[in-house]
């Protein structure tokens, strides 16, 4: 009956049926349970009414699927470069290297900025997590984690803390002791826990909540002094690999993209997805707001970058090059939202205008993939992780 | 514990489909029309056809993509990391020259992807093919593998060595020429799939992400039905026109566009390249004097206002001249519970029902009946969003009203005529001496010693409280 074929890393019995037999770890109804694929196959059919078969429910979903498609396209009265023409074509670009940080053993995964300015904290494969003083290329903090392929982490608002995750499958928050005895890998507290790899992870407004992004396709909030799962987000189909939180004036949205090709809107107070956009051709690596939060960017494995508005509901510009083949890997917009910067896997960052749809400059340097880029919380450089092991800040 | 569940297929296919990207470039390469002009390339005393030279690729490539010099010779250069080009002077090394070194297309036969993954037989016969042409050819990397496949494949050994011994007869047969073509084209493929050691391996991807609809998350019939409504209650939703909305992106970009260091460059000068950290000085969260365009800036949106800490500082010394202080109050506290740890909920709701919203309060906030009343029965059992509609309705207020007004009021004039334009740093006159970088307390350290100052300032209060108990 089941025609795939996959690997069971537990053998035990069934939630359902307790035969003891190779399980796979699924959700249903946003509870995380392991049945047998003889009960997974049963289940699948369940709850259909008479008449009805998985087939024609999933005709009916996509018939909607191109409705929605069309609506959309019916308040699509301009493009983005067209009403861009009026704007004045950006200057010459002048973005050199300004800074390389050199410590870690292995690829860079992930980096994020202190609210300093000038501090940021990077990850991993080896397990390391350095906080720097970029500046004066200092490191501050080394902490060795007893897990490989860190493969997120993030400052705290406060400064005064780090969260990092990964192949563990937890994120943990670390304070930022100065005592320099002290071993703040002791200090690490276990904070969100899913049952694959976390893949992206964001304090909140405050040191207080932390978001996570996972390979077992939720995202999840939690409380970190308690540790609790205050809410989840069901709905990606396939592992989810980034999460940004929308700057907006309520602030209780975030958007989410993973490797079911789709981006997803999500109210963080209900869980519901609201919004989703599924434009892109493979695997999404990367989403960021816009600075104004009415819109977002994301980077995929197709080698394009996408900008997609909130309120027209609808991808407005596409990013791509002929001469770029390379899948996305991250993006970021520069403070004023007009410059896109997108690290690809050639090990180059491509620099994007915007409004124009145009590629402004090429930046070259890495020698390997590009993992991550993150502007600086006063838009003054651009940071940037890769597999070569190295730092850059760009300015 | 996780369970990887990998549908059929399911591998690489980020790698498969940048290969066939990379594909499509070598075959407009070899178009007889617009491809690029082959010649023929000597080597020592042979000569070997349909060549091409470094400099020769990296124009193909300028003009057929319209892109710089330097791009071209990165892009060429990925062409021959991926083994799709393959040089014949110093094989070994897999990088495009912009000179008259001579390259050559791989075959399909050798490209990566036609024969993924390569497989252990493979380069064992490989290795032994090697080995039995020449002793001593193979490299001390390559010895080391040798050993290990021969422990490891121990069984098959006959079978490899049979293997290789037939291709070199095989090979014997052939011209020289076709020989030494084919023997760079497979040294080529097995340097990109078993690099050297110290040589990066391009083929690497990283961790493994199992196929997108795989079992992880069933796709049953209530997904469809999930599925089905999400889109019913799209198609219900409200949009907005496109010409509104992307005029929206055209203003944004042009209000902020003189804070954009990166596109504008920013006063005195960007710390990053002039290495003096004066930008930062002045625009540290309280500072004396600010800057104009910090000061310009609280004017584009309520939010920026509140988000700057001086910003919200000037704000709520304009309410209290206008005795509505109580609102932004109220509305830090609601922030507060909202962001803060999930076990002070209780006693923090408690504060600003006491504080804010019940009869008599000392700031009592002004909301309207219906809001109070939901927020009063909500309070019966707290929780971290109770607060949410009250604290929304009091930021529109202070949105709406409060902040035009403060924008017009003296107080802010005065701050915006006050504020410093600071001069640009003239270049260094000895611009090859680099400043010294300053370090920074850092805000984990600032935080310690306020946490400290406050614990300090607490006891002195108990113990004077105890003090004058007697």
């Amino acid at each position: 009956m089941c025609d795939q074929t996959f690997m069971a890393a537990t053998f035990g019995p069934c939630d359902s049926c307790s035969k003891p037999s190779p399980l796979m770890n699924i959700y249903i109804k946003n509870e995380a349970t392991n049945y047998c694929s003889l009960c997974v196959e049963m289940m699948a059919c369940q709850g259909l009414q008479k008449g009805e078969t998985l087939e024609s429910l999933k005709r009916e979903s996509e018939t909607l699927k191109k409705k929605l498609e069309e609506e959309r396209n019916k308040l699509n009265d301009v493009e983005l470069h067209q009403v861009a023409e009026k704007v004045e074509v950006l200057s010459a670009l002048s973005i050199k290297t300004r800074r390389v940080l050199k410590g870690h053993g292995n690829k860079v995964l992930c980096m994020d900025w202190c609210k300093d300015k000038r501090r940021m904290v990077s990850s991993s494969q080896d397990g390391k997590v350095i906080v720097w003083d970029a500046f004066t290329l200092n490191k501050e903090h080394g902490v060795p984690l007893p897990c490989t392929w860190v493969l997120a982490c993030a400052y705290a608002p406060s400064g005064c803390a780090i969260a990092c995750g990964g192949l563990d499958n937890k994120c943990s928050v670390i304070p930022l002791s100065l005592d320099k005895n002290e071993n703040l890998a002791a200090k690490k507290k276990s904070v969100a826990m899913h049952t694959n790899y976390v893949s992206g992870c964001s304090f909140t407004n405050s040191d207080m909540q932390l978001l996570t992004s996972s390979g077992d396709g939720t995202c999840a909030l939690w409380d970190v002094e308690s540790g609790q799962l205050l809410q989840s987000f069901h709905g990606h189909t396939a592992d989810v690999l980034s999460l940004d939180l929308a700057p907006s004036e309520t602030g209780n949205t975030f958007v989410s993209g993973g490797c079911d090709m789709k981006a997803n809107v999500w109210d963080m107070r209900s869980g519901q997805n609201i919004q989703s956009f599924e434009s892109h051709e493979s695997d999404i690596n990367c989403v960021k707001y816009y600075p104004s939060g009415d819109a977002f960017a994301s980077a995929s494995d197709d080698a394009t970058c996408r900008f997609y508005d909130l309120r027209a509901d609808r991808e407005v510009a596409v990013y791509q090059k002929d001469s770029i083949i390379f899948g996305a890997s991250t993006c970021d917009f520069s403070l004023s939202g007009r410059l896109l910067f997108a690290g690809y896997n050639d090990y180059t960052i491509n620099v994007w205008d915007v409004l124009k749809g145009t590629r402004a400059t090429i930046l070259f340097g890495h020698e390997n993939r590009v993992s991550r880029v993150r502007v600086s919380p006063d838009g003054t450089a651009l940071g940037s992780a890769s597999w070569d092991s190295t730092l850059r800040v760009w300015a | 514990m996780t369970i990887n569940t990998l549908a059929k297929g399911g591998c690489h296919r980020e790698q498969m489909a940048c290969f066939r990207k990379m594909e499509k470039v070598i075959v407009a390469m070899q178009d007889p029309d617009m491809g690029m002009k082959m010649r023929n390339q000597r080597l020592l005393i042979t000569v070997i056809p349909h060549a091409m030279t470094g400099h020769d690729i990296i124009t193909w490539l300028t003009h057929k993509y319209r892109i710089s010099e330097e791009e071209a010779l990165h892009l060429g250069n990925m062409l021959v990391k991926y083994g799709y080009i393959y040089p014949l002077k110093e094989p070994r090394c897999l990088v495009l020259r912009p000179d008259e070194s001579p390259y050559r297309f791989q075959t399909p036969y050798f490209w990566t992807s036609t024969r993924w993954p390569a497989s252990e037989l493979d380069y064992a016969i490989y290795l032994a093919k090697k080995n039995i042409r020449k002793q001593g050819e193979l490299m001390e990397y390559e010895k080391e593998r040798y050993s290990l496949l021969h422990k490891r494949i121990n069984h098959t050994w006959d079978f490899v060595v049979m293997q290789a011994r037939e291709q070199l007869r095989a090979s014997k047969q052939r011209r020289k020429a076709d020989r030494i073509v084919l023997e760079c084209q497979e040294q080529a493929y097995w340097l990109i799939n078993r690099p050297p050691p110290g040589v990066n391996n391009v083929l690497d991807t990283g961790l493994e992400r199992p196929n997108n609809f795989s079992c992880r998350v069933t796709l049953n019939s209530d997904y469809y039905k999930r599925e089905i409504e999400a889109c019913r209650k799209a198609l219900g939703r409200n949009r907005v026109k496109s010409s509104i909305c992307l005029e929206g992106f055209l203003k944004y970009s042009e209000q902020y566009l003189n804070h954009d260091p990166i596109m504008q460059g920013c006063l005195p000068s960007n710390p990053w390249i002039s290495d003096d950290t004066a930008h930062w000085t002045m625009n540290a969260e309280i500072v004396p004097v600010p800057t104009r365009l910090r000061v310009e800036r609280w004017s584009f949106s309520f939010m920026e206002l509140l988000n700057d800490a001086m910003g919200r500082k000037e704000f709520m010394t304009y309410l209290e001249k206008e005795f509505s202080a109580e609102n932004l109050y109220f509305w830090q506290a609601c922030e507060d519970i909202r962001h803060g740890e999930n076990s002070k909920i209780v006693e923090k709701v408690e504060d600003v029902y006491k504080n804010f919203l019940a009869p008599g309060a000392a700031r009592w906030v002004n909301i309207d009946s219906k809001t109070m009343d939901k927020t009063l029965e909500g309070i019966k059992r707290p929780h971290r969003f109770v607060m949410d509609d009250a604290q929304m309705h009091i930021y529109f207020l202070m949105k709406k009203d409060s902040y035009p007004r403060y924008l017009k009021s003296d107080l802010y004039k005065n701050m915006l005529a006050k504020a410093i334009v600071p001069q640009e740093t003239k270049k260094s006159v000895f611009p090859f001496m680099r400043r010294q970088r300053h370090s920074s307390p850092s805000p984990a350290q600032t935080a310690t010693q306020a946490a400290e100052e406050e614990g300090l300032a607490k006891g002195a209060g108990a113990n004077s409280a105890a003090g004058s108990h007697f």
